[in-house]
This record gives C-alpha cells, sequence and structure tokens, in this order.
C-alpha cells in the first residue's frame, strides 16, 4: 500500500453519514432502554446519587474510566500526538497519574466517610452551613467549565463528523443526558458509562490493531516510520513545552486534579464498601493505562497515514486525527463506528458531570444548607431531580454562548480548580485532626478563586484569547502556585481559628475511616 | 473501659499507621517517578532523544513505563491491602465489638 494516497484527504468527514447516524441511534435508543430500566430502581435517594451502593467494584472501574475518557482525551490526544509527536504523549502520560493518588489518599476513607458527596466529609467535623457552601462554590465551579468544554466540543464534533447544526447537536446531547440523569439517576449514568467505556475502548483496541497490522503489530516500527518521514525530532520532547516551571505546574494540576473532580468522587459511594471502591481504581487505572497507550498507536498511526498537513486542513486542533485514520483503515462504515463512538463518549461525560452538579444544588446547598440537613427523602429526591432539569438546560445555553470560543483550556482550568479548590480540604478534612471550618472555607475559597484570577492573569487568557503581547503572570497553569497556597491557607487559618468540637470528634471518626459503616454506631 | 478495648483501639491505630506509611511511600513514587519524567523533559531533551532500538526512543519507552508504573503501584496497594490490612482490621473490628 502506499500512504501518500491520503495526503490528500479524500474524506467523508462533515457529510452526513448515514451508518454514524445509525450507530449513534442505536447507541441512544440502548442507553434510553437503560434509563427506563433504571427508573423503576430509582426511588430513593440512595439509589439516586449513589445506586443504592450495589454497583460491583469492575463495574465501577469501566464506569470511573468511561468518566475520565472524555473526547479530549480520544480526539484530543491522538490530535496532539499525530500534529507533534512525542509532546502530545506528555499529556497521555498526566492524564494517568492521579489515579494512583486517588487511590492511595482518597478512595477509601472517602467511602467510609461520606454518604452522596465530596462535601459531605469536609463538613464532617465541622460546621455544615458555611463548608457545605464552599465546597457547592468548588464543585460547581469544577463541574460547569468542564461541562462547557464537553458540550462545546460535542457540538463542533457532530457537526464536523455528522454535518448538523452546532444548536442542534447541543440540544440534542442536553436532551439525552437530561432523560439519562432525571429518571435513571446514578444508576442509568453508570451504565451509560459502562457501555461508551466499552464502546471506546474496543473501538481505540480495533483501530490499533488495523494500524500495527501494517507494521508487523511491532509499534517501534510505527515510530521508525513516522521518524522516517517527518524526522526523529517527532520521537523527542518538541516545542510544545517551552518552559519547564508550566510543564511541572500541568502536571500538578493533573495528578492532584483527578483526586479533586466530583464527578469522580461521586462514584466511590456507588460501592457496598471500601474494599470495593480500592478494587475499583485498580480496574480504573488498568483501563484508562491501556487506552492511554493506545493513543500512542493512534497518534504515530495518523501521523504516518494520514499526515500533519491533511489533518490539520480538516480540523485546526487536529481532532480529526483518529476519525480520519478510522476512515483510512476501515472505509466510511469504521469512520461511521467510531464517530458514534466519539458522541457517546461526550454524552456519557455530561451525564456524569451534570449528575455531580445537580448533587451538589440539592444534596450540599438545599438540604444540608437552606433546610438545615432536615429535608426528607421524597423533598430532597424532588430537589435533585429539579437540579438536574436547570444545569441540564444550563450545560446546553452555555454551549451555545460559547460557541465557536477557544475553550480548550476549560478542561485543564476545571483540573486546576479540581487540584487546589478541592483536593486541599478533602485532604486536609480526612487526615488532620485540627482542620476547623474557618479552615476549610478558607483553603476552598482561596483555591477556587486563586485559580480562576491566575488563569485570568495567565497567557492563556491574556495572549491567546485576548491578543495581548504579555501576561502578568507567567504560568499557563495555576496549579504550582494554588495547590501550595490552597494548603497553606487551610493550615493557617485552621491554626488561628482552632475548632474543640472537630478536634474532639476527630478519633470517632477515625475509627468509621478504618472500619467503615458497620462501626459508626458503636 | 477495659485494658482488653484500650489494647485494641491502640492496635487499629498502629495498623491504621502501617497503612498510612505504605499509602505515603507509594504517593511518593508516583510523584517522583512522574515529575522525574516530566524534569528529563523540561531540561534532558538530547537524553530522551536517544534511540533505544530504531523508531523507539528513550523518552517513549519512559513514557509508557510511566503509564506500567503508575498501574503497577495501583496493584501494591491493593495487593498489600487485601493480604494484610483488611484481615486484620476486620480481626480487630470484631474484637472492638
Amino acid at each position: 500500500m502506499n500512504p501518500q494516497t491520503a495526503q490528500t484527504a479524500q474524506t467523508a468527514i462533515g457529510q452526513p453519514n448515514a451508518l454514524a447516524m445509525v450507530f449513534f441511534f442505536l447507541f441512544i435508543a440502548v442507553t434510553l432502554g437503560i434509563t427506563w430500566w433504571a427508573a423503576r430502581r430509582t426511588r430513593t435517594t440512595e439509589q439516586f446519587y449513589a445506586a443504592g451502593r450495589t454497583i460491583s467494584p469492575a463495574q465501577n472501574g469501566f464506569a470511573l474510566a468511561g468518566d475520565y475518557m472524555s473526547a479530549a482525551s480520544f480526539l484530543g490526544i491522538a490530535g496532539l500526538v499525530s500534529t507533534s509527536g512525542f509532546d502530545g504523549l506528555i499529556y497521555s502520560t498526566g492524564w494517568l497519574v492521579g489515579w494512583p493518588v486517588v487511590l492511595f489518599l482518597i478512595a477509601e476513607p472517602l467511602r467510609n466517610l461520606g454518604k452522596y458527596t465530596f462535601a459531605d466529609v469536609v463538613a464532617l467535623r465541622l460546621k455544615q452551613v458555611p463548608v457545605r457552601i464552599a465546597a457547592a462554590i468548588g464543585t460547581l465551579a469544577t463541574v460547569i467549565l468542564y461541562l462547557i468544554a464537553q458540550m462545546v466540543g460535542a457540538g463542533g464534533l457532530i457537526r464536523l463528523m455528522f454535518g448538523l447544526s452546532y444548536e442542534t447537536a447541543i440540544i440534542i446531547v442536553g436532551a439525552a443526558m437530561i432523560a439519562y440523569v432525571l429518571f435513571g439517576g446514578m444508576i442509568a449514568t453508570t451504565w451509560v458509562q459502562i457501555v461508551k467505556a466499552v464502546l471506546l475502548l474496543g473501538g481505540a483496541f480495533i483501530l490499533a490493531m488495523l494500524v500495527l497490522a501494517r507494521f508487523g503489530m511491532n509499534p517501534a516500527a510505527l515510530f521508525h516510520a513516522a521518524a522516517e518521514r517527518y524526522g526523529q525530532g517527532v520521537l523527542a520532547p518538541g516545542g510544545l513545552v517551552s518552559n519547564p516551571w508550566d510543564a511541572i505546574s500541568l502536571g500538578m494540576a493533573l495528578m492532584f486534579g483527578t483526586a479533586g473532580l466530583p464527578h469522580i468522587l461521586m462514584r466511590f459511594f456507588t460501592v457496598p464498601d471500601a474494599r470495593a471502591a480500592r478494587t475499583s481504581v485498580f480496574y480504573a487505572t488498568g483501563l484508562i493505562g491501556f487506552f492511554d497507550l493506545m493513543t500512542f498507536v493512534l497518534g504515530f498511526g495518523a501521523m504516518v497515514f494520514i499526515g500533519p498537513d491533511a489533518i490539520r486542513a480538516v480540523d485546526r486542533g487536529g481532532n480529526m486525527a483518529a476519525p480520519l485514520l478510522a476512515e483510512f483503515l476501515g472505509g466510511t462504515p469504521f469512520l461511521g463506528f467510531i464517530a458514534a463512538v466519539a458522541f457517546a463518549t461526550i454524552l456519557a461525560v455530561v451525564a456524569g458531570l451534570t449528575l455531580a452538579g445537580a448533587s451538589a444544588l440539592s444534596h450540599d446547598l438545599w438540604v444540608n444548607v437552606v433546610r438545615g440537613g432536615r429535608a426528607s427523602g421524597p423533598e430532597e429526591l424532588r430537589v435533585a431531580r429539579g437540579a438536574t432539569v436547570v444545569l441540564g438546560i444550563v450545560a446546553v445555553l452555555l454551549g451555545i454562548t460559547f460557541k465557536g470560543q477557544n475553550v480548550a483550556f476549560m478542561v485543564s482550568l476545571a483540573f486546576a480548580i479540581a487540584a487546589s479548590g478541592n483536593f486541599p480540604a478533602l485532604l486536609m478534612a480526612i487526615f488532620w485532626r485540627r482542620f476547623s471550618t474557618a479552615g476549610a472555607v478558607a483553603s476552598i475559597v482561596t483555591g477556587t478563586v486563586g485559580t480562576l484570577l491566575l488563569i485570568w492573569l495567565s497567557p492563556t487568557i491574556q495572549v491567546d484569547l485576548l491578543g495581548h503581547s504579555s501576561a502578568l503572570f507567567p504560568l499557563k497553569n495555576p496549579a504550582l502556585v494554588t495547590i501550595p497556597l490552597s494548603f497553606a491557607v487551610g493550615i493557617v487559618v485552621s491554626l488561628m481559628t482552632g475548632e474543640p468540637e472537630s478536634d474532639a470528634t476527630y478519633h470517632e471518626h477515625e475509627r468509621r475511616m478504618h472500619l467503615g459503616e458497620a462501626s459508626a454506631g458503636d | 473501659m477495659t485494658a482488653g478495648v484500650d489494647d485494641t483501639a491502640s492496635r487499629i491505630r498502629a495498623l491504621a499507621r502501617a497503612r498510612a506509611r505504605v499509602a505515603a511511600l507509594l504517593t511518593a513514587t508516583m510523584i517522583a517517578i512522574y515529575f522525574g519524567f516530566i524534569l528529563l523533559i523540561a531540561f534532558n531533551r538530547e537524553l530522551l532523544a536517544r534511540l533505544v532500538v530504531p523508531g523507539l526512543s528513550l523518552g517513549i519507552l519512559l513514557g509508557a513505563l510511566v503509564i506500567v508504573a503508575s498501574w503497577l503501584l495501583t496493584w501494591v496497594y491493593v495487593r498489600w491491602c487485601n493480604t494484610h490490612y483488611d484481615a486484620q482490621m476486620r480481626d480487630l473490628g470484631a474484637a472492638r465489638r
């Protein structure tokens, strides 16, 4: 075969693809069927928020992986590798290294101490109202930024792949995700994630095998072919990481942000106990790691068979690398399948985000702030469903508002807020006896507001978006400053304000943290 | 309060401290591996550009190894907890009741 033939990029991308439509509507039909089935099992708050705590470790492993592997990791990283080689792999590795941290520090205590949201754990020994408000701000900031990035990505992607209008695409995504969450709660959302994870891993695996089959199943031969055509530079670090501090700061956001993502943390309440929570992270890390390794092959495969220029010609950001590769190796039918998988991926991720955001609104803000913890189960369930609809509509409106904007930075911004707003407070609430209400609020607010402020002053906004020649804050990602700052503020304020009740109840909660709920009563 | 209960409580605490040590050690290992990789990218590009075999640069190999190492670390932790921590904690929890 002759790879050069693809350089002219004869592609069906951008035209309505009948098979993609068929696959996509099949996915919608199956997931709505699951939602109908789940709706009959979603009658209590425990079922709505936490799937009745009946999800097995393997199921939760797939669901965690499904929540985490967004279109950004499938299309974005494959695109980045295909156009800039090794530099794209820096992201591939970065997306995984947060998972061991989640496992070692957070998963088990979170499962044993919390009920539905990570704010349950932060507020456990502290005064409910201020801590819940602060934690809800951290949660909603993370969720909404992540949602905007996903919605805008979805609109653009669907326009490119199915030929639908941007607004139609956003409304379809919004309607489907509201249906999943509203009627099926966490049970439906979990199964949508599992189906999506299997499809995504399967699709990527077939594509990677098709690429490797042309190189005698030897990845090194593939990389060698890429280097022969585009120079040895594609196999080594290049210009993408020009400032070492930038690389370290982004690395910190990715590593500690995972442990502060509300939609990920929420999944640990869906399993029966801490041991299951632990095992599910082991599965998730394996699945995501396997997927990341495949992005190496997909990226370099697209570089060799399609070529960076042809990829950029279809989409400037390089996001169409994997679909183009699928079309080249498997024809229009396979393109249709991969396009439907990419759409399903986004749909599942926004459903998970919406559920996490709705929980913050209903469980943290309504029940524990407005109603002082005295709301009945049915009332909480009604509010949670109302919040789902509101958040779904807000997501659609934001998606339409941000049409055509460069929102790629919003995912790393969401990670930075999760890492500096949510993670430090959660860690200190679990492990530090003298953590106080004022300390928790100060830490979350400093982390969240500080991140937003420094992003505003960073080259990402000032230079790339507003076109100024320089920026006040030199780093593209503020995590290097905001994570230590959030810890420092939390510690100093806690020591200054000391809270005897928090201190006194620590040992009681410590026991529950180690032994689980069974010991909580005695 | 009897001496037996006190003893159990302190043994639970000791076991929890052992888990915290394992967790801290593994977290530190993960941080060292990943930021070691990032620092190499930032400060020693020539080394990462070196080819191990034709096509496979040291950078790509180490990147893949970071991913494999992350997974192995989770395996080590889960294995330690499942074989040592859980059984002992269960016995201590039962003894306390």
